[in-house]
């Protein structure tokens, strides 16, 4: 290793979001001390604030930029490029809309609002930080930054068998992923010679020949199973359907949004930036997961009766869509051209910016509806569309989305998309198995959107028959999550209206890694 | 503003303006509104088709990006293929919501009803104006939400079920129709209409791929066999106004998808192809001629007879020749106008005896002649229209396909041809046997069953403009054929886009 000086200049701008929320993060739980019980929820709207302010810094201050640090010569640690901050724009939106549902889920089931705020702030610096990381270690350290927090915020809710059962599936998976991920990691180290991505070989003693690219693409999908367990891909995500039951509904909803943006963030950052070159070895692999992913994922979400359940199993078949136009590229040949390959990314960063606000905003309208039933079954939706039709509106028009039919118009341009990477790298097998999956997939979208338009509420034991109404008599306290409602409906109309705002992501994130 | 612009708008703004109204307020002026909007929609879709000039018919073309990114244009145009559909459409969802008016179906919610009409007039006339793939493509599945929604909501028995199926099969087809237009799209480097026709053509194995991808969702739609068995069902159980649209607009929409993206855009794919889609249209002729003799149901009988009347505008369009192509674009408004009449009035058959099971003598009865004299007439015309009666527009559209099969486009086998050509002629004795037995049970023999309403002003007022256009096109098929030939010459054979 060359020798480094010990003191590295730090470009604090680049990094002023993750360091600011970090600092927040520690203000919060100190705040919380101070704070009488009765009031401790101000802890979540300081989190918020701060995420607020977060975003507007990065949406303000770095986009477009190109910004790096960290850096030893031969490269560096940490990047902010357009598509970095397209990502964590994501991230912070998303988290914005999470604490916007938590600030009402928060208050009324009682749970610790200050290690809450804190939690969920720790996990989102992991998440704006894996976005924007170059280098292996920085890559593992992010990933266990945005898992650990989730570990205790999914158990938070003490007193529940669920909570803590979920909280201790989610916790071993990811171990489980965690040590084949560094397992890999050491095997690419020791082909490479260098931890940083994006550098061709330039440490020590970089192996080559036949047998180091062979050790260097199992390295790689090693590499990956991390990932999958992040995204929820098959086979590791079968944690999640009775983690996203388990946890509070907004963590539920931070699992399935951003912490699997941040999935993919790191996803992309590893294989756009640092493994173009095997694409023959790893597209194969996650052309089959993506398969399997999304197919598994549509056919378990049709049995579902549970609404979270549904979500969670929805989630998994649409990070399968996510996965897609990265696995198409394995049939793309090698190498891979390089605007194909931007394609590709553009696709997958496009598709999980829509699914990010789609989802959410199923999500939203489910915590509305939970306040009031509890258990949230899909029979819990019947008749909703007479009591509370700007609820339902919403949610028939999440779901419209995540099917992919108008008037979802953004969704099915976020297939459309996909598809069209797809097809373009010439995996036409894919791309059938995609479209079979999306009339799977639109049937239980279906089936949840006609009972929000049922004549009446349907007679079933003693669950019925009092309407899902409004819950106006519930309290004051359903306002941030019917913001939230509003927030992510308003976004996917604009969105269906003029898919351009979101779609032009492509030519935001121009060239997204350097030459090969 | 663009003609075409406010052609898709107006049914738009008026379904969002009702969706905006106070359900109390939306529900009382719905009806109303419902037959303004679609009466502006219809006189703007005359006066369009006054202004079209067959020489210059891109004069009314709009274009403007929509999502550059993808190199996706909002181009709208209109031709001598659309501009009969266009007015068809604006025409039956006129009557629809005249009818309306006086025949709310259960559960009522009028709002919501008109609401869900005009939308499904967006897709359709969008559907039909469309010149950019993609844009084709939304409008193609703006149908779908709503007109499950009309069929899960305001359907008769099996509702739920036959909706289901509907929208199912359709987005099959439209998913793999969506791979079809990526592939083409992406080799042409754009997916306007008018840019692949004149870009250098896929190669042929490629069109092939493209052809069948892109014909599967038109077959789906259309329906042809194998692909029909969404369709009885969603039929039998839509309600009048469903099955009007059904029936006249929307299966014509796979028709018209073949001829204006299908033929042009892979002529070679279809070349190879066309004897497939041919065998398969006449097997639809013979099998839907077949199973309407073994139907009690009068809607499901109309349905199947669906099945028939399009086989024979598929064979048409197989033929790849003028005469071909145009007898199937004929037989396409034929079709939707006598269908059209015909679930107008067995529609109003079933609501008047509360079934409509031929074989229920009891409640159906017999001698509907004695008992609503102007129903049963209109019924017996619109039977023997559907039939093919010389004189009638059901003939000429059919003996043109029959036509085009004698003499199909050089290149394709003339004898396999000639031989489904005789095949289909036996599909049209099939349909004088269903449709004249179906006369004879319901309209003859001794009066019996209960004593009904004949046919109210409101009604008349709707079916009476049906009835009109099917005499006129029966005796001038010029009037039409005028249209749609120069632009069949142009732009479908001619290998150029629009």
């Amino acid at each position: 290793m060359t020798v480094v000086s010990a003191v590295q200049p730090i470009d604090y701008a680049a990094i002023g979001a993750p360091l600011g929320l970090a600092l927040l993060a520690i203000g919060v739980l100190v705040l919380d001390l101070f704070l009488p019980a009765r009031r401790s929820i101000l802890a979540v709207w300081a989190a918020l604030a701060g995420i607020v302010v977060a975003f507007f810094y990065t949406a303000l201050v770095l986009a477009g930029e190109s910004r790096a640090t960290f850096c030893v010569p031969g490269g560096c640690s940490y990047a902010v490029e357009p598509w970095t901050t397209v990502l964590q724009l994501l991230v912070l939106g998303a988290a914005a809309v999470v604490l916007l549902l938590s600030a009402t889920v928060v208050h009324e089931s009682r749970l610790p609002a200050g290690e809450y705020a804190f939690l969920l702030l720790c996990s989102v610096t992991g998440a704006l930080v894996l976005a924007a990381s170059r280098d292996l270690v920085i890559v593992v350290v992010a990933l266990e930054v945005v898992s650990l927090p989730v570990f205790a915020l999914v158990g938070l809710r003490r007193r529940d068998g669920r909570s803590s059962e979920a909280a201790l599936k989610l916790f071993l998976v990811s171990v489980v992923s965690t040590a084949v991920m560094l397992f890999g990691i050491s095997l690419v180290y020791a082909v490479r010679g260098t931890l940083l991505l994006g550098v061709p070989g330039v440490g020590a003693d970089p192996l080559v020949g036949d047998a180091a690219d062979a050790l260097e693409g199992v390295g790689v999908v090693l590499v990956l199973a991390g990932f999958a367990f992040k995204i929820s891909a098959v086979p590791f995500h079968a944690w999640a359907p009775d983690t996203y039951v388990g946890a509070p509904l907004p963590i539920a909803a931070y699992l399935s949004v951003v912490s699997k943006s941040a999935g993919f963030a790191g996803l992309l950052v590893v294989l756009s930036v640092g493994f173009r070159d095997p694409v023959s070895v790893w597209g194969p692999v996650l052309a089959v997961v993506a398969a399997l992913t999304m197919s598994l994922g549509n056919l378990v979400a049709l049995r579902q009766r549970a609404a979270v359940r549904l979500l969670a199993w929805s989630s998994i078949a649409q990070a399968g869509y996510m996965l897609a136009p990265l696995g198409g590229l394995g049939s793309a040949g090698s190498p891979v051209p390089g605007e194909l390959f931007d394609d590709a990314v553009a696709a997958t960063v496009a598709y999980v910016c829509i699914y990010a606000v789609m989802t959410l905003g199923a999500f939203s309208v489910v915590a509305v509806v939970g306040r009031r039933r509890p258990r949230n079954l899909l029979t819990d939706y019947r008749g909703m569309a007479w009591t509370d039709p700007w609820a339902a509106g919403a949610l028939a028009f999440a779901l419209a989305c995540l099917a992919g039919v108008p008037p979802g118009i953004v969704g099915l341009f976020a297939k459309v998309v996909v598809f069209r990477s797809v097809v373009d790298a010439g995996a036409g097998w894919l791309a059938v198995v995609m479209a079979v999956n999306t009339v799977v997939a639109l049937y239980y979208y279906l089936v949840w959107a006609a009972a929000l338009f049922a004549r009446q509420p349907e007679e079933v034991g003693e669950a019925a028959p009092r309407p899902a109404g409004p819950p106006s008599q519930a309290g004051a306290a359903g306002w941030p999550a019917r913001l939230a409602v509003g927030l992510t409906t308003a976004i996917v109309v604009v969105w269906s209206v003029a898919p351009q705002l979101v779609l032009a992501v492509r030519e935001t994130l121009g060239n997204s890694a350097p030459p090969v | 503003m663009s003609a075409l612009l406010l052609l898709v708008g107006l049914p738009l703004a008026g379904c969002l303006a009702l969706a905006a109204c106070p359900p109390a307020v939306g529900d009382r002026i719905a009806r109303w509104l419902g037959v303004v909007v679609s009466a502006a929609v219809f006189m703007l879709a005359v006066v369009i088709s006054v202004a079209y000039d067959a020489a210059r018919p891109d004069a009314l073309d709009t274009e403007f990006d929509w999502i550059p990114a993808l190199g996706v244009g909002f181009h709208l145009g209109i031709d001598g293929i659309s501009l009969p559909l266009v007015l068809l459409t604006a025409l039956l969802t006129f009557l629809s919501l005249l009818y309306t008016v006086g025949h709310l179906p259960a559960p009522g919610r009028p709002r919501a009803f008109v609401a869900v009409v005009l939308l499904i007039e967006v897709g359709m006339l969008g559907t039909f104006v469309a010149l950019d793939l993609l844009v084709f493509f939304v409008f193609f599945e703006v149908v779908l939400v709503p007109m499950w929604f009309l069929i899960a909501v305001w359907g008769g028995e099996g509702r739920r079920r036959s909706a289901d199926k509907f929208i199912l099969y359709t987005l099959l087809g439209s998913a793999v129709m969506l791979l079809g237009f990526l592939l083409v799209g992406l080799h042409a480097g754009s997916f306007d209409l008018a840019e692949i026709g004149s870009s250098p053509g896929l190669s042929s194995s490629l069109q092939l791929v493209a052809f069948l991808a892109m014909g599967l969702g038109f077959a789906v739609k259309a329906p042809m066999w194998p692909l029909h068995s969404w369709l009885p069902d969603a039929h039998t159980a839509a309600p009048t106004v469903g099955s009007v649209l059904l029936a006249g607009v929307l299966l014509k929409m796979g028709t018209y998808g073949f001829v204006r993206i299908a033929l042009p855009v892979a002529p070679e794919g279809a070349e190879l192809a066309a004897p497939w889609l041919a065998a398969l249209g006449v097997i639809g002729i013979l099998y839907g001629g077949l199973a309407c003799l073994a139907q009690r149901d009068l809607k499901r009988l109309i349905a199947f007879s669906s099945v028939g009347h399009m086989g024979f505008v598929l064979l048409g369009i197989a033929t790849l020749s003028p005469a071909g192509i145009n007898g199937a674009l004929f037989a396409n408004i034929g079709h939707g106008l006598i269908t059209g009449l015909l679930f107008f009035l067995v529609g109003a058959i079933k609501d008047r005896h509360g079934t409509a099971d031929l074989d229920d003598v009891e409640q159906l009865g017999r001698g509907l002649y004695a008992r609503a004299p102007v129903l049963a007439a209109l019924l017996a015309f619109a039977a023997v229209a559907s039939l093919g009666l010389p004189g009638l527009a059901g003939f000429w559209g059919e003996m043109l396909a029959l036509l085009g099969a004698y003499q199909p486009a050089p290149g394709l086998d003339a004898g396999a041809f000639r031989a489904l050509m005789v095949l289909g002629g036996l599909g049209t004795v099939l349909a004088a046997a269903y449709l004249l037995r179906m006369v004879r049970r319901v309209n003859q023999g001794a009066p019996a069953g209960p004593a009904v309403r004949d046919a109210s002003a409101l009604e008349l007022a709707a079916w009476a403009p049906l009835v009109v256009l099917v005499v006129v096109l029966g005796l001038a098929p010029g009037l039409l054929l005028g249209v749609t030939d120069p632009a069949v010459a142009a732009q479908v054979l001619s290998g150029g886009g629009p």
